[in-house]
């Protein structure tokens, strides 16, 4: 039989089309517990690739033959290994190009919305590692916020839209992913905005980004407002954009709220964090459709596969939202978090600018999941 | 430390370190040691998880100049 060879985006698309896959992940027992190609409709085995170098005969009645099987690993190699093996003993099969590696990398562009005057509004769906990044078209010209690493492809789809970057924006310095914005800002010669309060250590020049700044793309109405929500960190900054979107970075996400402890300033920040939740948003008009920088688990995508929900709707349903005892609240947001994003620490110094990793070290940097939520 | 054989993967990237490792643990005897060299970062997690699935002893670990080194003992 034969193995095919299939894409990260191949497999991004059964997973927002909500299609059946059975996965045969070849890594070790942590690494698929730690993170895996999450799925609505996905079944899995693991089984590490150096417990069938005997053969893959003990496995074969664990495999469907009526749906299709997809065998993963880190890289890549482990995974054709064991599709030939497979592949030799009857059955069909696919790999991974790239492996958990080029899942991680993966960036879809959806549109969310249409804007006044032919403007858009997309989202970057980077599915593997559950980051959100926007891009804002009006009129020839574009604004970015929290672009990760992969330049090119938001310059790129910048050409192909005919549009120009102007400006370019992280809503705050991340901690669990490495920002492709300042890096965007200077090969187009946008402006790069930061929180001010984020910046104390960077090592570089940025524009300010502060409570109020107010920002026009193209010659239109669409305007980006800039709105002090500190919590995830001191600088966090939320965005509305044309009076319907409200960017929340990691402050608010759809099944969970963002975690003060990133920075180390846990005890200090959840009092911001409240703040923030309970006050500030709740003076928003709740028809704004929230569309936060991250995603922790699958169901919170839409069936189109985008991750965006109406704020009011997320008053009532979001736990985090809903804890009405101020000291139940501190202790669901410092005590028992979840484990922090892997190297999180190195990836805040390579986002002020103190080390500068080669590519595969960023990609190392990088693995797993975001971690950046409390539920 | 009394080594019988020594492989080097350096180079090679995953599966092979493993595919070697346990070729090279084939042709020796039980409580003979294997020396491994590799440069796969992977190759950490993996024959330490790989030499503990098959029952033998990883006697000794360490890195020197991005070479990885595994000292094993055959059960």
């Amino acid at each position: 039989m034969s193995v095919n060879k299939w894409t990260a985006a191949q497999v991004a698309r059964k997973v927002i089309d909500n299609e059946e896959l059975f996965i045969l992940d070849v890594r070790n027992q942590d690494a698929f517990e730690d993170w895996k190609i999450e799925g609505h409709k996905f079944e899995y085995l693991n089984i590490p690739y150096f417990e069938l170098l005997d053969g893959v005969e003990e496995i074969l009645p664990k495999l469907p033959t009526d749906k299709e099987v997809l065998v993963v690993c880190a890289k890549e190699g482990s995974s054709v290994m064991v599709a030939e093996m497979l592949s030799d003993a009857g059955r069909e099969v696919a790999y991974l190009e790239g492996g958990m590696k080029s899942w991680s990398s993966y960036l879809e562009p959806i549109k969310v919305a249409d804007l006044d005057n032919g403007g858009e509004l997309y989202q970057f769906v980077r599915i593997g590692k559950g980051c959100l990044s926007y891009m804002v078209i009006s009129e020839g010209e574009a604004a970015i916020i929290d672009a990760v690493r992969f330049t090119d492809l938001f310059i790129d789809f910048a050409k192909e839209k005919n549009v120009e970057i102007k400006h370019v924006f992280d809503t705050h310095l991340h901690a669990d992913h490495i920002s492709g914005g300042r890096h965007i800002a200077h090969e187009t010669g946008a402006t790069y905005y930061l929180p001010p309060k984020d910046a104390t250590e960077v090592v570089f020049d940025y524009t300010a980004l502060r409570d109020g700044l107010h920002v026009k793309i193209g010659e239109s109405k669409i305007d980006v407002n800039a709105l002090y929500s500190p919590g995830h960190t001191i600088g966090s900054t939320s965005f509305v954009i044309d009076d319907q979107f409200l960017l929340t970075g990691d402050i608010l996400f759809i099944d969970s709220i963002g975690r003060p402890d990133l920075a180390g300033l846990a005890e200090d920040w959840v009092g911001d964090l409240r703040e923030t939740l309970y006050k500030r948003y709740r003076e928003l008009a709740e028809d704004l459709v929230v569309l936060p920088a991250h995603f922790m688990i699958i169901d919170e995508l839409n069936e189109d596969g985008t991750v965006a929900k109406r704020l009011g709707d997320l008053f009532k349903e979001n736990h985090g939202l809903n804890i009405e005892d101020e000291a139940e609240f501190r202790s669901t947001v410092t005590d028992n978090l979840p484990p922090q994003p892997n190297a999180y620490e190195q990836i805040r110094q390579v986002n002020m600018g103190k080390i500068t990793p080669d590519n595969d070290e960023q990609t190392e940097m990088e693995i797993g999941p975001n971690r950046c939520a409390v539920r | 430390m009394n080594i019988t054989k020594t492989l080097d993967a350096k180079g090679l990237a995953c599966p092979m370190p493993i595919v070697k490792t346990k070729k090279a643990m084939d042709m020796i005897q039980s409580g003979e040691i294997l020396e491994v060299m590799a440069t796969d970062k992977g190759a950490l997690s993996d024959i330490t998880a790989w030499v503990k699935s098959g029952g033998h002893t990883l006697l000794e670990q360490k890195t020197e100049d991005d070479v990885l080194y595994f000292y094993i003992q055959k059960a």
